[in-house]
This record gives C-alpha cells, structure tokens and sequence, in this order.
C-alpha cells in the first residue's frame, strides 16, 4: 500500500515537471541564442497564467483551449520586450541586463497586483477532480493533459528549430554571432524572434500550470529560481536537457513533499543545483566548453 | 596615515567630502523622526552596497545573494543575544567568522571549479534561498514563526547592547559606512585591490601574469561577506524581529545591489549616491503619490521600476560617474 503512494506521488511529480520543463525551456532558448539572462522569466509566466485565470472566470474559455492565443500573446510581448528594450542591452555587462530585467519584473509584477489584487486565484475546470487508473496508478487528468500539452510544444519548438529555414538561422545567431552578421541575417530580428519563442514557451506553460496551482502577483520569483535551477541541472542550452531538469526536480519536489515536509522541498532542489554545479558544471546533457 | 588616505584627491574633492560629513553628522540635529528614519535606510544601503562592491565592482564576482551574509550576522547576534545574553559586539565577534566563512564555501566550491559569471550569480541565490528554507525549519532561531528580540522603551542609548534610539543607530551606521569607504579605498589602492582590478578587467590574461585568481576572488568574497554580516547585527537590533522568508528573500539581495549599480559598479561613491538616489526615489515617490490621492498598492513600485529603466538605459556606468563629471572632478579631460 504505501508503495503506491510513492508511485503515484512520483508521477503526478513528473508530469509536473514535464510542465516546469517547458518553462525553463523557454529561458535555455533565450539564453542559449541572446545570451541574456531572463530574469523576469517567472513573472511572463504569471502574466500568463492571469490571461488564463481571468479568460475562464470571465467567458468560461478552457484553458487548454486557449493554450495557443495566450502563447501567442506572450510571444509578441516577448518581441517586443526584446525589440525595445534588451537589444540595445546586448554588449553591455550582466549586471547592467540584470538591473534591466529586474526592472521590468518590478514593472510586471506591481501592474498585476494593482489590477488583480494580491488574494490567490484559480481555474476550476469541469474536469479538474477527474483522474485515470491504470492498474495501482491513479493520474490527475489536469495534470495529465498539462504534460502531454507540454510535450506537444516542445516538440513543435524543436522540429523549429531542426528543420525550418528560420529555426537554422536563429542557430547561425547562437553559434556565431559576428558570422551571422557577415553572411547577412538580420541578428536583431532574429533575436527578438528568438525571445518571443521563449517567451511563448513560457506562456504556454503558464496557462498549464494554471490548472495545477494557485496565482498570485508574487509568485513570479520563485518560479524564475526553479527554471534556472533546471536550465543548469538539465545543460544551459540544451533543449531536451530542459525538459530532462524538468522532470527531475519536479520528481525530487514530489518526493521531498510526501517524505519531509512540503515547505522544505525547494531546499532539494537547490541541493542537486550546488551537486551539479560541482561535479557536471555543464549540467546533465550540456556540452562540455574547454 | 592621512596623507596617504588623500593621496591622489583634488582640493576640491577634500572639500566637497568634508561637506558632506558635516552635512551627514549634524543632520540627526535638524531632521524629524521620519527623515531620521530614511537616512539610517539609507546609510544601511550605503554600506551594505558598499561591501557588495568589493565582490562585484573591484573582483568582478556577481553576487545575487548578499542577503545570505546580512541574514547569516543578523541570526548569529539575535540568537547569542536572545539565548544567552550575549551583546551584540561579541556577537558580532561571532557573526563575521560565520559570515566569512560561509562566503568562503561558496567561493571555494565555485572558484575551485572555475563556477563564473551567470553561474556564480546563481549558485550565490541558490545558497540564500537553501538558508531561507533551511531557518525556517531551525528551532533554535524559531523557524517560521520569527525571533525577536526583547524591546522596552528606551531612556536612554546603550551602545554596548545597541538598545536605544533611532539616532543612535544613525552614528552607528555613519560610522561604519564612513570606516567602509575608506577602508575600500585603501583597499583598491593596494596590491590586492590592483589584482582585483586586473581580474575583473580580464581573468585569463591576471593569470596569465601570474596572479594566483582563486586566492585573490576568495579574499574578495571573505572580506565582502564578514563586512556585510555587521549590517545583518545592525538589522537584527534595529528592527528587533527576524523572519527567514524576509532576512533571506532574494529581493533583499537585489535590494542591496540596486544601490551601488545605479550609483556606478566599481567606484567607492557609486554605493553611498546610488543609496541616496534610489531610497530617496522611492520615499518622495510614496509621499508624492500620496498627495496627490493614488493609495492603490503596487502603484509605487510602478514607478519605481520605470525610474529604474530609465536610470539604466540613460547612464549605463551609474549615475556617479555623470555627477562626477558635473563636479569637475574627473580625473580625465572631458
């Protein structure tokens, strides 16, 4: 009996994570291509996740319907976001981006608070208390489709990025900065394109993760700390790393809950970032730079 | 000594700088309680700003979890005061060791594995947030709950115990955010502070000439760390409550970082007028919002950050630089 438990804990734990996966997916693109650190990652995707509360209270809109126009929103915020204001940012030092971006979290974060108010908000979709079981398995149907949702989009993003024509020149971009000057791509647009891909990716999972927690304004931060944790655990600019960090912190956050207490579990998390810091600088699937 | 300490300083600097410490020491005579209260915040950040510099500014090592070394003093003097009596300047005592030896962990570990730039930035959160969650689970400090410490009205100052009045901790501060700017500069201007320099300027070619890196980043991040864990004692006996999800937030480490980048990265004025311009900011923006009738929460730190935008696109090396120049009191022609 309590070994069910684990296993179902351990699931519902990462297909969590295959969401968070996605998140962080959208920093390693920003990142791996603009070499600019998002610190405002988490609050884009509260912005997102408002979107989705407020369309569902507001004209009944499932959220899993609406997975592609919020993303859609937030890829033009994104392009825009990078158009204006990071662009110029480029060359400059970190700290003078991270002052920028902090900047705009400020920004974000107190507009959703003066518009939405601080208390916790929620979508309570038809199916929300549905469930599958498989054998001894019992799986959240929200949770389910979120990670399946999840997947879906970052296969999309992927095939993008392998097969299209502009997919290899935002690589071009990332591999050679200067080369892609010379050959003549357009490196600001591309850019901006690149940070409106991660910025969807972001809103995508942020309409998902609205089925599965609570919103506030302030949850931002935190959530921009768990992506960098999986973006290094999993390999700064590797995709499928991502998803693979994804999945297992979102599996030790899980098991920390059910096995200490819940409000220790970010203490797990941090603890396998310093591991992986020390003994895999370059995270699980990164490539290992001289 | 004192000629050595205005080494190198314009007629004109001495003079503005002895100004402003008259200006700074008899202010606690002409301002009200309120002012009082805004000056201790910012010579708070002034010197917290000031220590964070030393890695960042003169080392080049971004560190995004200074509130880890104010969190780290803060707990050590409140709970030796609170458990066994123990004066905060003893405590202190303790509190820096501790500090400083938790700086020099995670610079080990990060400097030993050649951990840098964005990476180091986030293992430094990493680190102050692993505190956070962690004292919040620490019965000896009270976990969630929070410490406090005893408060009685106070007739009259006890610096040894650090109870009193505001304007005690006012002198307190100046005091330490006074021995700090002079103390970095003596440090800039000595051998360490050069290697700093050169590290910061290009790590690869400091080595290349033979300065041992690893020593020098971990002295950066022992000095700047015990440094700050006294404005953690002062917090602790200013405030007299300490809960782990505020002392340890990350917002508090970007709380003290604002100051010195807006004020300029790497000069020893950048820290004090970044201190100035942006506590100043946010209180005349309270104030001002308040006149004219907009009390909605949120609305204030809107503005906040627009000023910060604005700030860090128009003067991307801080504002220190620019009112340097206006002053006459670069060093190069114009």
């Amino acid at each position: 009996m309590p070994f069910d438990i684990y296993l179902n804990v351990a699931v519902g734990g990462i297909l969590t994570g295959l969401v968070y996966g996605l998140m962080a997916l959208g920093l390693s693109v920003i990142f791996g291509v603009v070499r600019v650190v998002n610190f405002a990652h988490g609050e884009m995707m509260t912005v997102a996740m408002y979107i989705a509360v407020t369309l569902f209270s507001a004209f009944h809109l499932d959220p899993l319907v609406m997975l592609l126009p919020i993303a859609a929103v937030l890829g033009v915020f994104g392009y825009a976001l990078q158009a204006s204001l990071i662009n110029p940012f480029i060359t400059r030092p970190e700290h003078s981006q991270f002052l920028l971006l902090v900047a705009v979290a400020i920004i974000m974060v107190n507009i959703l608070l003066i518009v939405f108010g601080p208390d916790a908000q929620n979508v309570q979709v038809s199916y929300a208390y549905d469930s599958y079981q498989i054998g001894p398995l019992i799986v959240d149907a929200t949770k389910a489709y979120a990670a399946v949702a999840a997947l879906v989009v970052a296969a999309a993003l992927f095939c993008f990025f392998q097969y299209t024509t502009l997919g290899t020149a935002i690589r071009a971009c990332a591999d050679n900065y200067h080369g892609a000057l010379v050959v003549g791509l357009d490196v600001k647009h591309l850019y901006a394109l690149t940070f409106a891909l991660g910025a969807a990716c972001v809103g995508a999972a942020g309409v998902m993760l609205a089925l599965i927690v609570d919103v506030t304004p302030s949850i931002g931060p935190a959530y921009t700390l768990l992506a960098f944790i999986i973006v290094i655990t999993g390999g700064l600019g590797s995709m499928p790393g991502a998803l693979i960090g994804g999945v297992l912190i979102g599996l030790t956050e899980a098991m920390a809950g059910l096995l200490f207490t819940p409000s220790a579990k970010s203490m797990f998390s941090f603890a396998i970032l310093v591991l992986v810091l020390l003994f895999r600088p370059q995270g699980i699937l990164g490539k290992k730079v001289a | 000594m004192l000629a050595r300490l205005t080494e190198g300083l314009s007629g004109r600097a001495l003079i503005l700088l002895a100004v402003l410490l008259v200006v700074l020491a008899a202010a606690p005579f002409f301002a009200g309680d309120y002012l009082l209260t805004v000056l201790i915040l910012i010579l708070y950040f002034a010197y917290v700003g000031q220590a964070w510099n030393i890695m960042m500014g003169f080392a080049g090592q971004l560190s995004l979890g200074h509130a880890l070394y104010v969190g780290l003093g803060a707990y050590t003097a409140a709970a030796l005061y609170v458990h066994y009596g123990i004066g905060p300047w003893i405590g202190l005592l303790v509190a820096m060791p501790i500090a400083a030896l938790a700086g020099a962990f995670i610079g080990y570990l990060a400097f030993r594995f050649k951990v840098g730039g964005v990476y180091f930035a986030i293992l430094t959160i990493a680190f102050a947030e692993f505190a956070r969650v962690g004292f919040d689970h620490l019965p000896f400090t009270k976990g969630s709950s929070g410490l406090f410490l005893p408060v009685a009205q106070f007739k009259h100052n006890d610096l040894w115990h650090l109870r009193g009045q505001p304007v005690m901790f006012y002198y307190v501060l100046l005091v330490a955010t006074v021995a700090a700017f002079i103390g970095c500069r003596a440090l800039l201007q000595s051998r360490i502070g050069y290697f700093w320099l050169a590290i910061r300027e290009d790590e690869e070619a400091a080595r290349s000439a033979g300065i041992d890196t690893f020593r020098y980043k971990m002295i950066a991040v022992v000095i700047s760390a015990a440094m700050t864990s006294f404005a953690g004692v002062i917090y602790a006996f200013y405030y007299n409550n300490l809960f782990p999800e505020q002392v340890f937030h990350i917002s508090r480490s970007i709380e003290i970082i604002l100051g010195p980048i807006v004020g300029g990265v790497g000069t020893l004025f950048g820290p004090i007028l970044g201190a100035f311009v942006l506590t100043g900011l946010a209180e005349s923006l309270t104030e001002g919002l308040h006149a004219i009738g907009i009390d909605i929460p949120g609305a204030k730190q809107v503005f906040y950050g627009i000023c910060l935008l604005f700030v860090i696109m128009a003067l991307p090396d801080g504002v220190w630089p620019w009112v340097k120049r206006r002053l006459g009191l670069s060093e190069r022609a114009p």
